[in-house]
């Protein structure tokens, strides 16, 4: 069925009373996910769509038994909403804001490794489980449940690559936007490892681009250890060398992270890589 | 963001690193003056946003007084990676008894704070990594304590840099110095390259880079002031000012996109069928009209621009939001060019409702955009 989430899933919405939370928590309802609580220090106690607020993560999670929680706050507040899951019972967290200093994101991110909990993103779409769960901000109408596992570094990029899945027929068990900038909590290779591991998966859809290696680390993690097949589409075939391109992850810093290069190494490791969206149906093997 | 050496060396000495004295010059004359003040010989080095700076030609000694202004001049002429050289930084030059390569950076790879050092110094260190990959030595440290390391902490790795106690000693309390400035200014790379011993046994760091982290200047308003306008494209500044993400490239379809990875696929499958990109521009999540015209403006700056492709996966942006955006930018301002418009996901039919009686050309997919854009294109002269 999926990986990392699924209906059971219990979700606390970090900065729910904000402008963007408040519309998401809604958005998220509607999906069907199981959202439990908000938090937002110093509101403790309103309500909203229904949900109660609590001041604090280890409260909300105290009250409704929560097992993953998604991050709307403010960039400058991102550290320590990340901390304070790190410091609770909650698991998961995946966090969607943009703009997080670099700085704060190792510092949460040795705080929730330390901890044993999983990071998702920052500067990420979310991950959903189609009808199932949804924590993130993608459109929902567009995924359809199914066994294929998508993994990407975009957000509207990914929506294009569902879209050409679900209109051939081929439904995802859980779609993860892993968030465009250097530092993440989750990379490909995590999560191919989860994918490997799952029943109810039977292929995977990489989307890259450029800036980084982990695309690298991907082909070499499929050749030496996965069995399930693996299709890739790459982002920034034209991207300029030198240029911060959107993502804080996106920039070509020498010869070896640019789209080109890592086309070829996925494909050296037997991982087909479509040039254009339409033919990624088309590569998955008929299953 | 990218800083100049001398103002990565302003922030040496602020945290106490050792630096060369130094003056800035933007004339041949300054420089002489400098080189007078500071007494020769002199290293007079390009102040530019480009690497390679010594192989173009931008790095010189200089040993006679009648000499300086005159490689100022050469200096100051060149354009170095497309980038002209608007000042030069004149200092004393150095006896070098050893020189050693170290760094403070982000390791994206395993998503940790390390130090980057290697004992030959004044290399090009990825070249080094590939080549000779045990010669590179790295030491992780917590982010969360990289404001308040102690010399202790780094003295084994700064004893493989320099064998003399005392160079290592210095070089550990310059470690630690890295790392409060990396924290307290929130950098991204902090680069010693070369890290010097001189013919008088102080321990100083002959050159300097750093790059500032964009995401710390929401703490961080001082390192605005820090940016170097000119070395920046104004049209990409601007557009940045509007909170889009914007780069100038040099075909001649102009894209207007939401999202970055969405942005980067639309210009790889323009170039797919045989078309250029003329920028990338990425009108970002919020559904603003104004963001709309903002991007209509930025995108027809550039004279070379035949036609505008735009390309919506409405989620949290919503289509009908985009087509206001569209109809007022024509309104308020001349849009000479013809429009290819695929607009899909939250609202569409709302979206492309309102475009209904314009002579805009709609594509269902991107694929179908693309491929329209370059045949309208390519059927004029």
């Amino acid at each position: 069925m999926s990986i990392l989430i699924d209906a059971n899933t219990r979700v606390i919405v970090q900065g729910i009373t904000g402008r963007d939370g408040s519309f998401h928590a809604r958005q998220m309802m509607d999906y069907g996910t199981r959202i439990v609580a908000g938090v937002t220090p110093g509101k403790g106690g309103q309500e909203i769509h229904g949900v109660p607020v609590f001041n604090t993560v280890a409260e909300a999670a105290q009250a409704t038994g929560a097992d993953a929680s998604v991050v709307y706050v403010p960039a400058r507040f991102v550290k320590d909403a990340l901390l304070e899951v790190a410091a609770s019972p909650l698991r998961l967290v995946v966090c969607i804001t943009e703009g997080v200093p670099v700085l704060d994101a190792l510092e949460a991110l040795e705080a929730l490794r330390a901890a044993g909990k999983r990071l998702i993103g920052p500067n990420c779409p979310g991950l959903i489980c189609p009808a199932a769960c949804k924590i993130g901000i993608m459109p929902g109408h567009i995924h359809t449940p199914g066994r294929i596992g998508v993994i990407s570094r975009s957000g509207t990029l990914t929506y294009e690559i569902v879209q050409v899945l679900t209109d051939a027929g081929l439904g995802q068990s859980t779609c993860i936007g892993i968030g465009g900038d250097a530092v993440i909590g989750s990379r490909f290779v995590d999560l191919l490892e989860l994918f490997e591991q799952d029943p109810e998966t039977d292929a995977v859809v990489l989307v890259g681009e450029i800036g980084g290696q982990d695309e690298v680390a991907a082909a070499r993690y499929y050749q030496e250890k996965m069995t399930k097949p693996v299709v890739a589409f790459m982002a920034g075939l034209t991207a300029p060398p030198g240029r911060r391109m959107g993502h804080a992850g996106a920039l070509v810093g020498g010869a070896d992270d640019t789209a080109a290069a890592k086309i070829e190494k996925l494909e050296a490791a037997g991982i087909p890589v479509a040039r254009l969206i339409s033919q990624v149906p088309g590569l998955l093997p008929k299953l | 963001m990218k800083i100049h050496e001398y103002q990565a060396k302003d922030l040496f000495r602020e945290f106490g690193i050792v630096v060369q004295p130094g003056r800035v010059a933007a004339t041949p004359a300054q420089a002489a003056a400098a080189a007078r003040e500071l007494g020769l010989p002199v290293v007079i080095k390009a102040q530019v946003h480009a690497g390679g700076r010594g192989k173009a030609g931008g790095v010189k000694i200089v040993d006679k007084a009648e000499d300086v202004a005159a490689t100022s001049r050469k200096i100051l002429n060149l354009t170095i990676k497309g980038l002209p050289v608007r000042r030069i930084l004149v200092s004393p030059s150095v006896d070098l008894a050893a020189e050693v390569y170290l760094s403070l950076l982000v390791d994206r790879g395993v998503s940790k704070l390390v130090f980057i050092g290697c004992a030959e110094g004044g290399i090009e260190i990825e070249e080094t990594a590939k080549a000779s990959p045990e010669k590179i030595l790295r030491l992780e440290v917590p982010a969360a304590g990289i404001g308040a390391l102690e010399p202790d902490d780094c003295l084994d790795f700064a004893g493989q840099l320099f064998h003399e106690p005392a160079h290592a000693r210095a070089a550990a309390v310059i470690m630690t110095k890295m790392g409060r400035l990396f924290k307290e200014r929130d950098c991204e790379l902090i680069e010693i390259n070369p890290l010097v011993v001189t013919g008088q046994g102080e321990v100083m760091a002959l050159d300097a880079k750093i790059l500032l982290d964009d995401n710390g200047l929401i703490r961080h308003p001082e390192n605005e002031a820090l940016r170097d306008l000119y070395s920046e494209n104004a049209d990409e500044l601007e557009a940045k000012r509007a909170g889009l993400s914007f780069i100038r490239l040099d075909g001649n379809v102009g894209c207007m996109v939401n999202g970055a990875g969405l942005a980067m696929a639309t210009m790889d499958i323009i170039k797919h069928f045989g078309g250029a990109p003329a920028n990338f521009l990425d009108v970002g999540g919020s559904s603003n009209p104004n963001k709309v015209v903002t991007a209509f403006k930025a995108i027809l700056k550039d004279p070379k621009v035949r036609l505008i492709l735009i390309n919506i996966f409405g989620g949290i942006t919503r289509c009908d939001d985009i087509a206001r955006g569209i109809l007022a930018a024509r309104e308020q301002i001349q849009v000479p060019v013809p429009i290819v418009v695929r607009l899909v996901g939250t609202n569409q039919k709302e979206g492309r409702a309102l475009l209904k009686d314009t002579e805009m050309t709609v594509a269902s997919t991107l694929e179908e955009g693309a491929r329209l854009a370059v045949q309208m294109i390519g059927s004029k002269p």
